[in-house]
């Protein structure tokens, strides 16, 4: 039973990666790849990492609402309503990702996987958290500057509008000249 | 529920991903194998703990991909955004050369 | 309650909650119109509505999405029931998950691919506008939101609903994390799209991501949002208002008439508040309602502290 939900998911979440190539409405195309992201996340689930889990579920649904905008603002051909090939070295690229799955899928098998070290936490939630606080303090606090970095460099790269527009050439102006207004007034 | 099942999708996955990612014109379609790549991983990672290591690193590994993802994402839209504002294009092939 | 026997009585009294909340809406409607047409008439009002739009036609637009846009329609109505999954019924819950708070925010944020997909899939500008205008209402309300739920689960200690609940036996949250009470409520009209929060479906683009639904689509998507509004005040019931605790009545008694409480407050402003815009709600949003949520968040993290609850 828990081999056959387990293999259902397992066909969701590659078959929905494989739409998200062949669609071509970009809209559908994003959310064959949420549908992946879904089916790994229950996967996930199942394994028992509920915190994790379900919070792949909260980020790949924000995400890929995110992408659709930024496809839908990129792409010639949003809704697909005029099919067009949008690919390129295609077959060295079947041959390269086909030899790939091959090598993965006989390493695989052929691996002599050890034996499991150690008992599963009863909670791996509490357990995840200790680790975060304790041994891996000094990781997330680089995953935390890092996020701020990252958002640094996004607005840096993304805007194009800085303080001298905003304020005019002597920061001086009394109101801001935005194109779109705010809401606390300033 | 067996570790070999688990590890074939995310190779699948993987897979997939990167011939995505080699085959795609458009920037946000590459983005989007990036992110099928990445998810096969996290799932292998997953797998791993609960079969091989169920130690807490093993989650930490699962908590640095997914930030890894949103970072991915983020630096991708902000590139295309800089990219389209000052070239008008989102195509991997017009974008080769990246002088203004 | 036995877990099954609850799982079977949720979906009625959701379907409970949503009728009250339409004949309240109908009661607020007529009185602020200046209509007497009386409590009878309020109370079969959402009946015939209900058949209107079941007898309606289905009209559909050229090159539509259908699929996607039932995918939305769908996906509102499941991600709601499943939200509510994690709500104690008095004391415990059809599902008492690990992790409720997380799992009723992933299930929350469906709504956001929800409403763009119903505005994107009729393939009309105006829908689609309207879908643009939830996903930067999302964008506002969400952050906002998750410091909100999470400090709630900072002072019990646990993402558990059913600790959460626990821990409220003496003080309610609501008292002493007022500013994360106020964030959840604003956001909890803010993911149902109900007013003030209401543009993304307005009347300046003609009901926005609803302007093409009709018949049974219209009826399901205008049934799962009031689905989504009864979800998350239930959800404000467990996390900020004690949950079953309270004097004389039973545990599953208080938390019907703590949300229904809150129901009736959310209804009663949205005929109060005018629609807020997205520019502006998003600057107000980022700039007073999060930098508020995160210093209370940080204060109960110092409460905690102070009371010796910081781990082992």
């Amino acid at each position: 039973m828990t081999l056959a939900v387990l293999l259902a998911l397992g066909v969701l979440a590659v078959g929905g990666g494989v739409l998200v190539f062949v669609v071509d409405s970009m809209a559908r195309a994003t959310f064959c790849l949420l549908a992946s992201f879904i089916a790994v996340a229950v996967m996930i689930l199942m394994t028992g990492l509920a915190y994790l889990g379900t919070v792949i579920i909260l980020m790949m649904i924000i995400e890929m609402v995110i992408m659709a905008v930024f496809m839908i603002m990129y792409m010639m051909n949003p809704a697909g309503l005029m099919p067009m090939s949008m690919f390129h070295n295609t077959r060295g690229a079947a041959l390269i990702s086909g030899l790939l799955f091959a090598g993965l899928t006989a390493g695989i098998f052929l691996a002599d996987w050890p034996e499991k070290r150690g008992e599963r936490p009863k909670d791996p939630t509490t357990a995840l958290g200790e680790t975060l606080m304790e041994g891996h303090m000094l990781t997330m606090m680089t995953l935390g500057v890092t996020l701020f970095s990252t958002i640094v460099a996004t607005v840096v790269l993304a805007t194009g509008r800085g303080r001298y527009d905003r304020l005019g050439d002597g920061l001086d102006a009394a109101h801001a000249d935005d194109p779109a207004g705010g809401g606390v007034g300033r | 529920m067996i570790l070999e099942a688990f590890l074939v999708v995310a190779a699948a996955l993987f897979s997939v991903g990167l011939f995505g990612a080699l085959t795609q014109q458009s920037v946000v379609m590459l983005m989007m194998g990036l992110e099928l790549m990445i998810n096969g991983i996290m799932l292998a990672a997953a797998a791993f703990w609960y079969f091989l290591a169920p130690a807490p690193d093993g989650q930490m590994i699962v908590v640095a991909v997914v930030t890894a993802m949103a970072i991915e994402m983020a630096m991708g839209f902000a590139s295309v955004t800089a990219i389209y504002r000052a070239k008008r294009i989102d195509m991997t092939d017009a974008a080769t050369e990246l002088e203004g | 309650m036995a877990a099954p026997a609850m799982v079977l009585v949720l979906p009625v009294l959701l379907v409970a909650a949503v009728w009250c909340v339409a004949v309240l809406d109908g009661v607020l409607a007529d009185r602020a119109a200046g209509h007497r047409g009386g409590a009878g008439r309020s109370l079969v009002r959402p009946g015939q509505e209900v058949a209107r739009l079941l007898a309606g036609q289905r009209r559909t637009t050229q090159a539509a999405d259908g699929l996607l846009r039932w995918a939305g329609i769908a996906g509102l109505i499941v991600a709601s029931v499943l939200a509510a999954g994690v709500v104690p019924l008095g004391w415990k819950a059809p599902a008492d998950l690990s992790v409720g708070v997380v799992w009723f925010n992933a299930m929350e944020v469906v709504a956001w691919a929800a409403v763009w997909l119903v505005g994107w899939g009729p393939d009309s500008a105006l829908s689609l506008v309207g879908g643009y205008r939830f996903v930067a209402q999302g964008l506002a309300y969400e952050l906002p939101h998750m410091f909100a739920i999470i400090t709630a689960a900072l002072g019990a200690g646990s993402l558990r609903m059913s600790d959460i609940v626990d821990a409220q036996a003496g003080l309610w949250f609501a008292v002493w994390m007022p500013a994360a009470f106020a964030a959840y409520l604003l956001s909890a009209a803010a993911m149902a799209f109900w007013g003030p929060f209401d543009a993304p479906l307005g009347r300046d683009v003609a009901g926005g991501a609803a302007a093409e639904l009709s018949g049974v689509d219209r009826l399901l998507f205008e049934g799962g949002r009031r689905l989504l509004l009864v979800a998350a005040a239930a959800v404000a019931v467990p996390l900020f208002l004690g949950g079953g605790h309270g004097p004389w009545l039973p545990a599953g008694a208080w938390v019907l008439v703590k949300t229904l409480a809150v129901l009736a407050l959310l209804v009663w402003l949205r005929h109060r508040l005018p629609v807020v815009r997205m520019d502006r709600w998003t600057e107000i949003s980022w700039i007073v309602l999060l930098p508020l949520t995160m210093v209370q968040a940080l204060a109960v993290a110092l409460v905690v502290l102070a009371r010796g609850g910081g781990g082992p």
